[in-house]
């Protein structure tokens, strides 16, 4: 960090991290402080505190001070790219051109991809500067960072505590101002459930939304990128940046990208809002639901309309997730063979030694291959994978009878706020519960978001879900922005 | 053998794998390259390299080729399309998947006619034909290693599955000439065995002559050659005949072909029992080929071989051989069509054709495609033949000519003044003086030895250096010898 | 309900190239019964007539024209392998051709 003292001058211009990201958008295009030494400031403050955190797996210094050198070129010649100049993280599961990108798993240890992925080259093209890779659960697969090969991330409210996963390295980023916006992925709430433990904004797009291509897969039908930001507006900038049609991804939606930054209106007056008695169970934890309910006449006082509605096979969505998530896995982890790439472990022949090669996977992404494989396999298939495909077409049935009835639906992102970190890591069941209010959308073809809605006694942060039809991000972000308008929960900080 | 022979039937059934000719893979933009010629490794991009976060992406020409030889198959072509992953490990295989089509084939229920062993026409029906993608190739080294090009990895593939209707390997060899023939007509496929760009499986089993029963059957893989797919499937009926004879059932297996042993050798078994674990390709969404995209590709359709082969037969009325020769070929069908939509009789078209220029084309080791003769050329060259400038003789030379020069029938009898001599005058003088020079002669045919018109026919030509008139010669030389007899 | 036997657990694991300890494998055994368990509320559910839903949102008929553009250099294309030899990926002998 020697390069520190070169742009002294700029340091004296230094803002808070916790600065909002259209915030620092501002002070850069009023050339009021610059990308490089916003850039440095961000680097030195991962120098100090990500040694506690553990949120990210790669910096990348010298190429982000690169990128802002480049963006402060092009600042001074007046350029406006959306995210010209600001510090951003991607998760690791994201595939950066000549950048390790390991998706948590020792399996990819050292790879490199030789491309970018769809939405690196979105953030590039934006002008953002890429300080760093974040830390994942090896391959998206966990809701705590513990299964990551390499560390487990912390949550910046309390050590120790998990961020969640599997974006955890991205929300503790975010949250510990270490980074103005971030990217995960989110397969069954891995940008939201993190948002949520972490007390920032989260959004998983609609399916096809934004293009999958480069990001390393997990479950094909499911994955997708989301956007991370301490404010809502922040999370519409860097969805706004990311989305779009992309012809390498078949399953991309050819259409229009609307202006998340202009939905942001504040106004959800006759906005139909439905609340799924189903989401509201035994096991919520007291204070997540009053901190949900609270929220909820908040936004009834700001003229939204309340509607109880009925979402009947919610309970079903996390048994389907596990059996479609895992098949997917299953098939998209087979090409680990240490063949191409990744390391190999030598057996005695070929068929030994990719066994033993494969054995790199933690003992998660191994637990999840074999359920794949099994439900799969010849006479298990009609009872397991095919019973879950079906239940997927009832469970999209609900969706549609419910978004006939309102615009957005809310219920709590998570049972509880953040929990210990070695509390559940051996137990997969209890993990995945964690999931069991996030996972309905992503086999839907919803969107929905995380915003802040509270703290708990221990000051750990609380969240909210709301969830849009297909493709009503828009929808999402107005109310999220109207909530946050009204409430203060986006301006605290961790004490980092 | 022929007392066994009228006491079981074979039952075979063929499976081809033919790449398509695309200039892209089947999933990604990949180049597509000879995977035999190339250097390893030349032709591959991150998704046949099965890179993490690769997305496959449908080639449509490959669509569309499968649809061709689905409609060519006499096949349903299905609205309904799914991809479908079929999992199994192996290091030619990238992404430890191969994306194929499985509950949900493009084309389904067709049937081929072929010709039976005593001229009949046979009809063996067509299972299924659907897409899928090529795995990568393994070399063998002496020192234990093995090497991986992926080159030929994600090439797509035409999987033709016909129904166990074929009874000897003679019409094996009858179904798979003629698969490989229309996969040709379509351009889809060179035919080219060697290279493995089309590659065949015969599935055999064996039955009391009468029954009806489907028994257990013995798969061959690694046929090369049409010589390897008839000699392996005699060689199989003849064991599966001899194992039954001995008490024994036939056991279900999977073997490959040794042609230089002629006999074939167990492949080694997988360690695990094969379970494919199919399932719908989360990465690509359907395709649903309605009528009007049917009809759009149907209208692409080149006349296929039988319905050429009929024309010829019935239309221009060729013989049976000389159609059969033509029709081969789609290239040569197509120069002959050309030569007779030039105005050229398709009679003698056929005849200069395979009489003539295909010695050429051998003898110069041409195709049809690179000759310099073409089809108006020939027909050029045959109106002068008609017109009596030149005669036939003189008209294979020429065809030599052009074919060598590129020149045109007309230009090179020009230039070497090769017309025919057809005034009365010239002709007259010369069969004067031969009977003039040559008195014994005849007296010798004047005293009866007829034969001797031969040898002043002869004489004339020669005098003429072979370029008269061949009809007028003769009128003329039968005007003076009939004269002579008169006195 | 659901359970594994070790031999069930073994067969996955070969079908899935995953190479387990013995410890491991009474491990997963266990694991995946109380998974299977789990997972088998879905048989409360009456599917009779659903059709099934392998994407989230449907589309069809995605598809891209014949064109040659992401072939990558040899060096790129090999730069993660474990070991190569002759510009191509090297492997222990398989014989099974
Ligand atoms: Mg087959
Ligand atoms: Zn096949």
């Amino acid at each position: 960090m020697s390069k520190m003292t070169e742009s002294a001058d700029d340091m004296t211009k230094s803002t808070s991290p916790f600065l909002s990201l259209t915030g620092l958008r501002a002070a850069l295009r009023d050339g009021s402080i610059s990308s490089t030494a916003a850039t440095e400031a961000i680097l030195t403050r991962i120098e100090t505190i990500d040694p506690t955190l553990r949120s990210f797996v790669t910096v990348t210094a010298e190429e982000a001070l690169a990128q802002a050198r480049a963006a402060d070129q092009r600042l001074a010649n007046g350029e406006k790219t959306p995210l010209l100049g600001v510090p951003v993280a991607i998760k690791e599961i994201l595939c950066s051109e000549g950048i390790v990108s390991q998706a948590g798993s020792k399996i990819l240890e050292g790879f490199k991809p030789p491309y970018d992925a769809y939405v690196v080259s979105k953030l590039k093209a934006a002008g953002a500067v890429i300080v760093g890779m974040t830390n994942t659960d090896e391959f998206g697969m966990g809701s705590s960072t513990e299964y990551s090969a390499f560390q487990t991330s912390r949550n910046p409210w309390n050590i120790e505590c998990t961020p969640g996963g599997s974006s955890g390295g991205s929300a503790a980023a975010v949250a510990g101002g270490l980074a103005y916006g971030a990217l995960g992925t989110d397969t069954g709430g891995s940008v939201r459930l993190p948002a949520s433990f972490c007390g920032i904004v989260g959004l998983r797009p609609t399916y096809g939304r934004v293009s999958r291509w480069g990001v390393i897969a997990y479950a094909s039908s499911l994955d997708q990128v989301g956007p991370m930001g301490r404010t809502v507006e922040d999370t519409a900038v860097m969805l706004q940046t990311i989305s779009g049609y992309d012809e390498r991804d078949s399953t991309s939606i050819e259409t229009a990208v609307p202006d998340y930054e202009a939905a942001c209106t504040g106004d959800i007056r006759g906005l139909k809002i439905g609340i799924p008695q189903e989401y509201f169970i035994e096991g919520l934890d007291p204070e997540v639901k009053a901190a949900v309910e609270a929220a909820i006449e908040q936004l009834a006082a700001l003229g939204a309309e309340i509607v109880d509605i009925s979402l009947p096979h919610t309970k079903y969505a996390l048994p389907m997730y596990y059996l479609i998530a895992t098949a997917e896995a299953s098939a998209n982890l087979a090409r680990y063979d240490g063949v191409r790439f990744g390391p190999r472990v030598p057996g005695k022949d070929v068929i030994e030694t990719t066994m033993r090669t494969r054995a790199l996977f933690g003992p998660e992404v191994k637990n999840r291959i074999m359920l794949g494989t099994f439900v799969l396999s010849a006479g298990y298939y009609d009872a397991y994978y095919g019973r879950a495909l079906k239940a997927r077409t009832l469970l999209i049935n609900d969706f549609n009878r419910a978004f006939e009835q309102v615009d957005v639906i809310l219920t709590p992102t998570s049972p509880t706020t953040a929990f210990k970190i070695g509390e559940k890591a051996d137990d997969p069941l209890q993990m995945y519960l964690t999931d069991i209010f996030t996972v309905s959308l992503n086999l839907s073809a919803s969107c929905g978001l995380s915003v802040p809605c509270g703290r708990d006694s221990a000051g750990l942060p609380i969240g909210l879900q709301l969830i849009g039809a297909t493709l009503q991000e828009e929808t999402i972000l107005r109310v999220a922005h109207a909530y946050q308008q009204a409430t203060e929960w986006h301006t605290a900080h961790p004490p980092v | 053998m022929s007392e066994t022979l009228t006491k079981f039937e074979a039952v075979i059934g063929l499976e081809i794998h033919a790449e398509m000719l695309t200039q892209s893979k089947m999933f990604s933009g990949c180049r597509v390259v000879d995977s035999v010629e190339a250097a390893p490794n030349s032709a591959v991009d991150p998704l046949s390299l099965g890179m993490p976060g690769m997305l496959p992406v449908i080639n449509r020409s490959a669509v569309e080729m499968a649809m061709k030889v689905g409609l060519a198959l006499n096949c349903e072509i299905n609205a309904y399309n799914a991809f479908e992953r079929k999992n199994y490990f192996y290091p030619d295989l990238p992404k430890g998947y191969q994306i194929t089509q499985y509950a949900h084939p493009v084309a389904t229920n067709g049937y081929l006619d072929i010709k039976g062993a005593s001229g009949e026409t046979k009809r063996v029906r067509i299972r299924r034909a659907h897409i899928e993608e090529d795995t990568g190739k393994l070399t063998h080294l002496s020192d234990g290693r093995s090497l991986v090009d992926y080159n030929r990895a994600g090439v797509p593939l035409l999987e033709i599955v016909s129904e166990p209707d074929m009874r000897t390997a003679e019409e094996a060899l009858a179904f798979a000439t003629k698969i490989r023939q229309i996969l040709r007509y379509l351009d889809v496929n060179t035919g080219d065995m060697e290279k493995g760009i089309i590659r065949f499986e015969a599935n055999i089993s064996i039955r009391p002559l009468g029954s009806d029963a489907l028994n257990t059957r013995v798969e061959v893989k690694n046929l090369n050659s049409f010589r390897s797919l008839t000699s392996s499937i005699e060689y199989q009926i003849a064991q599966q005949i001899e194992t039954v004879e001995g008490g024994s059932v036939v056991e279900q297996a999977t073997l490959g072909w040794d042609e230089d042993r002629k006999q074939t050798y167990s492949q080694r078994s997988k360690e695990d029992a094969h379970d494919y674990r199919y399932f719908p390709e989360p990465d690509l969404p359907p395709l649903i080929i309605g009528p009007d995209w049917i009809d759009r590709v149907r209208e692409q359709l080149v006349e296929l071989p039988d319905s050429k082969l009929r024309r010829y037969l019935t239309e221009l009325g060729l013989p049976s051989y000389d159609a059969e020769v033509i029709v081969e070929d789609r290239p040569v069908a197509e120069w002959f069509d050309a030569a007779v939509a030039a105005g050229g009789d398709p009679k003698t078209v056929a005849n200069w054709l395979i009489n003539n220029l295909f010695a050429l084309m051998n003898e110069h080791k041409q195709t049809i495609e690179n000759s310099r003769v073409s089809p108006q050329g020939m027909v050029d060259l045959l109106a002068l033949i008609e017109a009596e400038t030149i005669n036939k003789n003189t008209a294979k030379s020429v065809l030599v000519d052009m074919f060598l020069s590129g020149q045109t029938a007309k230009t090179i009898v020009e230039e070497k003044g090769l017309a025919q001599i057809s005034d009365d005058g010239p002709i007259l003088t010369i069969i004067q003086t031969i009977i003039d020079d040559n008195p014994q002669m005849v007296a010798n045919y004047l005293g009866g030895k007829d034969k001797l018109r031969g040898w002043f026919m002869g004489q004339v030509m020669r005098e003429l250096r072979g370029k008269g008139n061949p009809a007028l010669v003769n009128r003329l030389l039968d005007q003076k010898l009939g004269e002579l007899k008169k006195r | 309900m659901s359970t594994l036997s070790l031999q069930d657990v073994e067969k996955i694991a070969l079908l899935a190239r995953l190479y387990l300890t013995p410890e491991e494998k009474a491990k997963y055994q266990q694991q995946l019964s109380d998974v299977l368990t789990y997972v088998e509320q879905l048989s409360e559910l009456d599917l009779d007539g659903v059709p099934p839903q392998a994407h989230a949102v449907a589309q069809q008929n995605i598809m891209r024209e014949d064109e040659v553009n992401s072939t990558i250099p040899i060096n790129k294309a090999l730069g993660n392998a474990a070991a190569t030899a002759d510009d191509q990926f090297a492997i222990q002998a398989v014989f099974d051709e």
